[in-house]
């Protein structure tokens, strides 16, 4: 009956996104009236394991296996569907990132259970089970209801505040074994840039936009960034122009974030910028145009022009860390 | 080798957003439809490959689930370059039973490559991709940014956190495309807009499967507060602000 979550790690730690699941999974169990059981896939240590205790799950299961070192979308779906059935899990809670997109709708369809993909808040009802879900980009909300027996739930990212709990938890090494003839997706090559932080994952985003006038000014925003312990990101028309790569684009058809703050540097946020970055919890602007839209979504705004506000910007964080 | 694409049809991206039916539905009133952005960039990605003689890629088809009304956007497709239709004529009542009829499409017609974009922007959903593999038992390979043939044999692109892998994969296998897959869409010509009229376009019927979920009611996100505007000369009280009152540096 348990609520199974399937947590993720990098490179054997938790991401901070896994705590968020715990405690939401938390939250759920509370409602049910019944208790949390994580899945983690992959070399973790116990004490690091263990963490996942201190948010609520009772059960933690891991499953090392070398077969699943890379992630294989139909592999991993049907490792975790056979631990749900075998807890009989009811509501399975995944994160809403790349890794969660691939597996949720395989687990859907092997399950016959309906997803309610980016939820952001408990479930609204439980009869029938109504989920709270982002639609139209973030223009509107759905209450979403899932008729199925079991029901998936993909969580926004940071939409979740992390609640720590008494650590009751057990642990318990399951050995899954995996159907090889699944194994069809060949990875040939990694392009891995250690040590950048993760646009999906940071805290704190620095973006730059049109208002930036040019590829060479950017070494001011990505020192305001480091500074900050920042990650980059930019408009559509800056990685339209190659001034930044595509992989730095936040918007509708770009990476949709939802960090604790978001600097838009000469961003004028039409609707497609503002459907990636509506979700961060503060927006702090910086444009020319006292008219822009994206003092609309903002809290904090500065009207100027950014080549001269950044310096000034860069001095005063400076100034802050003496 | 044969790609299909994956097409639902969308409120331009500029919509202001009004609700009808005591708040149960979209007020379509007025609405530019257009082909989902995600999927514009496949159908644009899927068509360079068939340009290409090298890649062995012969046709290009699209497939969309929905009513009559979205044959303008279907057509819209033929006139970009897809070289035929599939619509399964049936109002989708969720992301299950779409998924669910593009899998009977893609077995009775034998596709090698499926893409589908990683969302629709008004459901934003992002499951209908690897909903059609599973229904369909194949591999699917998701955020992926690139599509190669190299030798006959697909070479893939997918972001994962902190960078890039190359993969290969087996055909039949859905790809699930994001960002960076075609520079920017490709856009009909009037040559191309002649042709679609006579392009065929394929009606299938729906088969019967259940739908999983509903939705029973929208609102409006919540107004944010109104902002707070620091002088352009003073920004160590912006700092100041961030660090103090939103504690979030």
């Amino acid at each position: 009956m348990s609520v199974l979550v399937y947590t993720e790690n990098w490179e054997g730690k938790f991401k901070k996104l896994s705590f968020e699941l715990i405690s939401y999974a938390t939250g759920i169990a509370r409602m049910l009236d019944t208790t949390v059981t994580a899945v983690s896939i992959g070399k973790v240590e116990e004490s690091e394991l263990k963490k996942l205790g201190n948010y609520g799950a009772n059960k933690i299961i891991s499953i090392n296996n070398d077969q699943l070192a890379a992630l294989d979308n139909q592999v991993y779906a049907s490792v975790i569907s056979e631990v749900s059935v075998k807890e009989g899990s009811k509501v399975i809670v995944i994160a809403n990132n790349n890794s969660g997109k691939a597996i949720a709708p395989r687990l859907s369809v092997r399950l016959k259970a309906g997803v309610g993909s980016g939820v952001s808040k408990l479930p609204l009802n439980l009869n029938p089970f109504t989920v709270y879900k982002r639609t139209y980009s973030g223009n509107a909300f759905a209450h979403l209801v899932i008729k199925s027996d079991v029901k998936i739930l993909t969580l926004a990212q940071n939409s979740f505040d992390i609640a720590e709990t008494e650590n009751k938890a057990t642990i318990e090494n399951v050995n899954v074994p995996v159907d090889g003839s699944m194994l069809r997706t060949v990875v040939k090559d990694v392009q891995k840039q250690s040590g950048k932080i993760v646009l999906t994952d940071a805290d704190i985003v620095v973006s730059g936009g049109r208002g930036m006038k040019s590829p060479d000014n950017w070494p001011s925003l990505v020192e305001l960034a480091t500074l900050l312990g920042a990650a980059t990101a930019c408009s559509r028309p800056v990685s339209d122009e190659g001034w930044r790569p595509h992989e730095e684009h936040t918007g509708q058809t770009g990476k949709i974030i939802a960090p604790n703050l978001y600097i838009a540097v000469g961003i004028s946020g039409a609707t497609q910028h503002l459907a990636g970055i509506s979700s961060s919890k503060y927006i702090v602007a910086i444009n020319t145009d006292k008219d822009a839209p994206i003092f609309e979504a903002a809290q904090y705004g500065i009207i100027g022009d950014a080549m001269k506000v950044l310096p000034k910007l860069v001095e005063a964080v400076k100034e802050r860390k003496k | 080798m044969k790609i299909l694409v994956c097409i639902s049809n969308v409120p331009d991206t500029t919509t202001k957003i009004r609700f009808a039916g005591g708040n149960t539905s979209i007020d379509t009133t007025g609405v530019q439809w257009v082909i989902n952005p995600w999927d514009e960039l496949s159908l644009t990605r899927a068509l360079e490959l068939k340009d290409d003689a090298a890649t062995g890629v012969k046709s290009v088809t699209v497939v969309h689930v929905g009513p009559a009304t979205a044959e303008p956007t279907i057509r819209k497709a033929l006139a970009i370059g897809a070289d035929d239709a599939v619509r399964v004529n049936a109002e989708s009542p969720d992301a299950y039973f779409v998924a669910a009829q593009i899998a009977e499409v893609v077995k009775k017609e034998q596709f090698d490559i499926i893409i589908c974009g990683i969302e629709s922007s008004d459901y934003n959903g992002s499951v209908v991709g690897g909903m059609v593999s599973e229904f369909l038992g194949i591999p699917s390979v998701s955020a992926v940014s690139g599509i190669k043939i190299e030798n006959g044999q697909p070479v893939l692109t997918r972001e994962i956190d902190g960078g890039k892998e190359v993969v290969t994969v087996p055909v039949p296998f859905v790809a699930i495309v994001q960002k960076g897959i075609a520079k920017e869409p490709r856009i009909a010509a009037m040559r191309g807009i002649m042709m679609a009229r006579t392009k065929p376009v394929k009606l299938i019927e729906p088969v019967p499967v259940d739908s999983l979920t509903q939705i029973i009611e929208f609102e409006k996100p919540a107004p944010r507060a109104a902002c707070k505007y620091i002088d352009a000369d003073n920004p160590a009280q912006l700092i100041d602000l961030l660090q103090n009152e939103a504690k979030v540096i």
